[in-house]
C-alpha cells in the first residue's frame, strides 16, 4: 500500500498538532463541456461524428422529449398507472446511450429512449408502464433491463461485467443510476467490486439534483458525486449533462477505458424538469425559480444552436421529426391497447423453470374457483391500460 | 471414498467445475485460504484464479454479482461465510435473484447457488448460529436445500448447481465433520424437492432436516419407538407427498426444527398435513423447535437447541395425546 502515490503526498490542510487532513478542498473536479450555454464551442473539441450521426443525436433527443410528453398526457387521461418523465435529461440520456453497441449491457434507472435505440418498441415501453410483463422480456432480448429498486441493479451490472471479463468479450456492462442511488449500499458494493476486480463496468450517474424530493446537496456531504469513484480506485468524469456532445464524448472516452478493464464512473449533471413520477408534486419541495433556471438550460435548444453553427440545421426538418414520432407513438399505443385478456395461469408461469406441485395445486384450485364462481369477475379488474 | 459433509461439499464443487466450465466459485476467503471451513480447498490450485475468486467483504456484491454473472450465462456458486451474514444480501435475493426468470418471462434466468453454513452449536459468536430457512423459503422463485449427510450433500449440491433456478444451499455446520460415510463415486445427483425416509416405522412420523437429523435419529433409536423418520432435505419446493403419505400411515406427527417456532417451516408442514390428512390424525401434531428468541450466545445455546431428550418428549406427547 505504501507505494501508492496517495500515501506519499502530503495533505495540504494541517491541524494545530501538525496532523495532516485530506479534504475535499484538495480535490479539483472539473466538469467537461463542449458547447457552452451561449452556444459557443471549440470546433477542435467536437467529437468525431458524421453529419448523419450528429443529426441522429438531435432526432433521438426529440424522441425522448415527445415520448415523455405523450406518456404524461395518456397518464392524465387514465391510460397509464404512472410514468416518470425524462424532460430536461435528454442530452444526458441520448449522449450516453449513443455510445452503446448491441453486445453491451444496459441496466437503466431513468432512461427510456435508449431501449428504442437498441431495438425495443414504444409499445414495449407503454406495456412497461402499464405493468405488463412482456416489456422486460423484450428489453432482455436487447441486453437491457429497467431497475425499479434504486441502486439494486449496480451489483448485477458488476456481475454482468464479470461475465464479459470471463468471456473476454468486446463489451461493456453499463449501469444507469441517479444521484439517489449513490447513497445505497448496493451501489457502493457493486462499484467497489468492479474496482477491485477491474471489471468492464461503466457507471453512468444522472445527477438530476433530486431523489424524489431530496436535493442532492442534502443527500451527501460530498461536493460532487464523481469524486466518490476515486475511493473505489476507479476513474471518474464529471460532465455537463445538458451538453449532448460532452456527454457523448465523456461516455465514449469512458467506454474505451472500461474495455481495458478500467471501470469508470461518469457523473452527468442535469435536471429533472418534470415530477419524479406523475404521482409526485414537485412544487412541495422546489421553487419555480429553480425550475426556470434549468428550463433556460434546455439541452435540445443548446444542441440546436450547435447544429445551426455547423450548418447542419438545414438538414433537419423539426416538424416532420416530431410528426413521425407522434405517429409512431399513436401506432404503439393502438398496438398496446390491443392487449388480450390475461389468464391467471400467466401469474404462475416463470416463477420456476418447472412448476412445483404446491404451486400447481394453488393454480388449479384458483382456476376451479373462477369456474365455479363467475361473480369473481366483479372483483378482478383487468387493467389493459394500466 | 469416506468423507464428511464439508468434504462432500468440496467433492461436489470439484466435480461440478470439472464437468462445466461455466461454474465459477467466489466469496470471502474461498480461493487462497480455501474457505474458513476448507469447503473450497484446492479449487484455486485445480481450476485457476479466473474461476475461483476471493471477493471483498461484500455480501450484496457477492449475491448480486453472482446474479448478474448467471444472467450472462455462467453458473456461479458463491459462499456466504456464515448464514448470519446473508441478511445484507437478502435484498438481492428478494429484489433480483429470485425474480430474473419471472421478470423477463424466462428470457433471462439466474441459475446460481448461494452456499452457506448455518445453525447453532459450534461455540461461535453472535450471528454465527441462525436457522432462517423459513424466511428464505418464503421467497417465490428461490429454492432452499438443507442436506444432513455427506452423500446427500454431494448429490444435492450437484443438483443445485445444475438447477435452472437459483438455490440457497444451507450447510449444517454443526455436523460438518461429525459424520463420515462412503460418498457415491462420480456424478452423483439427488433431486431437489424429494424428501428421504431415513427410518421406516408405524407409530409416529418425525420430520426433520439438516443438523436436526442426528439428534432426531438418536432420540428415536434410543427410545425403541417405531417411528418413521423423514429427512425433508429440500425446504422449497417442499415434498409434501412423502410427509402426507407417512402421516396417513402413522396418524401422528412431530416436526423438529432449529429455527424459531412461530411461522417456522413446521407451521407450513402442519398446515399441509391438515389440508391433506386431517382425518388420519389421531393426535395434534407436535413441534420441537428453537424458541422465538434470538439464538443465544454460545454459553447458553444448549438451552435453545432441540437435543434428543426434548425431541423424545415431543414424540411421546404425540404418542400419548
Amino acid at each position: 500500500m505504501s507505494d501508492r502515490e496517495s500515501d506519499r503526498r502530503v495533505p495540504s490542510a494541517v491541524g494545530d498538532g501538525g496532523v495532516g487532513l485530506l479534504t475535499q478542498a484538495d480535490l479539483s473536479v472539473p466538469t467537461h463541456q463542449i458547447v457552452d450555454p451561449d452556444g459557443s464551442y471549440d470546433p477542435e473539441a467536437v467529437p468525431d461524428l458524421s453529419a448523419e450521426e450528429l443529426c441522429d443525436l438531435y432526432r433521438w433527443m426529440v424522441t425522448d422529449r415527445v415520448f415523455s410528453r405523450r406518456m404524461v398526457n395518456i397518464q392524465r387521461r387514465g391510460e397509464l398507472g404512472t410514468f416518470g418523465s425524462t424532460r430536461g435529461q435528454e442530452a444526458s440520456i441520448i449522449g450516453s446511450a449513443f455510445t452503446l453497441e448491441p453486445q453491451d449491457w444496459l441496466y437503466v434507472g431513468r432512461a427510456w429512449t435508449p431501449m428504442f435505440m437498441r431495438g425495443a418498441s414504444m409499445t414495449d415501453m407503454i406495456h412497461f408502464w402499464r405493468g405488463i410483463e412482456t416489456a422486460q422480456q423484450s428489453f432482455a432480448k436487447q441486453n437491457s433491463q429497467i431497475a425499479i429498486s434504486i441502486g439494486s441493479h449496480v451489483p448485477l451490472v458488476a456481475g454482468l461485467a464479470w461475465g464479459m471479463q470471463l468471456d473476454d468479450a468486446d463489451a461493456v456492462a453499463t449501469a444507469y443510476i441517479g444521484d439517489g442511488a449513490t447513497s445505497t449500499g448496493a451501489a457502493h458494493e457493486g462499484i467497489n467490486l468492479a474496482g477491485a476486480l477491474s471489471l468492464p463496468a461503466l457507471f453512468f450517474c444522472q445527477n438530476n439534483q433530486y431523489a424524489i424530493s431530496l436535493n442532492v446537496e442534502e443527500q451527501t456531504g460530498a461536493k460532487t458525486l464523481a469524486q466518490k469513484a476515486l475511493a473505489y480506485g476507479i476513474d471518474a468524469i464529471r460532465v455537463d449533462g445538458q451538453d449532448v456532445l460532452a456527454v457523448y464524448d465523456a461516455v465514449q472516452t469512458a467506454k474505451e477505458r472500461v474495455k481495458d478493464g478500467k471501470p469508470v464512473f461518469v457523473e452527468s449533471v442535469t435536471y429533472r424538469l418534470d415530477a419524479h413520477t406523475t404521482s409526485d408534486d414537485p412544487t412541495r419541495y422546489r421553487d419555480e425559480e429553480e425550475v426556470q433556471e434549468w428550463e433556460a438550460k434546455d439541452p435540445i435548444e443548446r444542441y440546436r444552436s450547435f447544429l445551426q453553427s455547423e450548418g447542419l440545421w438545414s438538414r433537419i426538418d423539426h416538424e416532420s421529426i416530431v410528426d413521425d414520432i407522434e405517429t409512431e407513438f399513436d401506432e404503439a399505443l393502438a398496438t398496446a391497447d390491443e392487449l388480450e385478456e390475461r389468464r391467471v395461469r400467466e401469474l404462475f408461469a416463470h416463477v420456476y423453470d418447472e412448476l412445483p406441485s404446491e404451486l400447481s395445486r394453488q393454480l388449479e384450485a384458483f382456476e376451479a374457483l373462477l369456474e365455479e364462481r363467475p361473480e369473481m369477475d366483479d372483483y378482478i379488474e383487468q387493467r389493459p391500460k394500466g | 471414498m469416506q468423507a464428511t459433509i464439508v468434504q462432500a461439499v468440496n467433492e461436489a464443487l470439484h466435480g461440478a467445475m470439472e464437468r462445466d466450465d461455466r461454474v465459477v466459485v467466489f466469496g470471502e476467503d474461498v480461493a487462497e485460504s480455501g474457505g474458513v471451513f476448507r469447503a473450497t480447498d484446492e479449487l484455486l490450485e485445480e481450476f485457476g484464479s479466473d474461476r475461483v475468486v476471493d471477493t471483498p467483504l461484500s455480501e450484496i456484491a457477492i449475491v448480486g454479482g453472482a446474479t448478474g454473472m448467471a444472467m450472462y450465462g455462467y453458473r456461479p456458486v458463491v459462499e456466504i461465510q456464515f448464514s448470519g451474514f446473508l441478511p445484507p444480501a437478502f435484498d438481492q435475493l428478494v429484489t433480483n435473484t429470485s425474480r430474473i426468470r419471472w421478470r423477463t418471462r424466462g428470457e433471462l434466468t439466474a441459475p446460481m447457488v448461494v452456499r452457506m453454513p448455518y445453525g447453532a452449536g459450534v461455540r461461535a459468536l453472535e450471528h454465527h448460529s441462525e436457522s432462517l430457512e423459513g424466511a428464505y423459503a418464503h421467497i417465490p422463485g428461490l429454492k432452499v436445500a438443507v442436506p444432513s449427510t455427506p452423500a446427500d450433500t454431494k448429490g444435492l449440491l450437484t443438483a443445485a448447481i445444475r438447477d435452472p433456478d437459483p438455490v440457497l444451499f444451507m450447510e449444517p455446520k454443526r455436523i460438518y465433520r461429525s459424520i463420515r460415510e462412503e460418498l457415491p463415486e462420480g456424478d452423483h445427483e439427488v433431486p431437489l424437492g424429494e424428501a428421504a425416509v431415513r427410518r421406516e416405522g408405524d407409530a409416529v412420523t418425525v420430520v426433520a432436516w439438516g443438523a436436526m437429523m442426528p439428534p432426531t435419529l438418536e432420540a428415536v433409536d434410543d427410545s425403541g419407538i417405531d417411528a418413521e423418520v423423514i429427512d425433508l432435505r429440500t425446504i422449497s419446493p417442499m415434498d409434501t407427498e412423502t410427509v402426507v403419505e407417512s402421516v396417513k400411515k402413522t396418524g401422528r406427527c412431530v416436526v423438529v426444527h432449529e429455527g424459531p417456532r412461530t411461522l417456522g417451516v413446521g407451521s407450513e408442514l402442519i398446515a399441509r398435513i391438515n389440508d391433506e390428512a386431517l382425518m388420519y390424525l389421531e393426535a395434534p401434531i407436535e413441534r420441537v423447535t428453537g424458541f422465538d428468541t434470538q439464538v443465544p450466545l454460545l454459553s447458553m445455546e444448549d438451552f435453545y437447541l432441540p437435543h434428543p431428550p426434548r425431541i423424545l418428549d415431543g414424540i411421546e406427547r404425540a404418542l400419548t395425546a
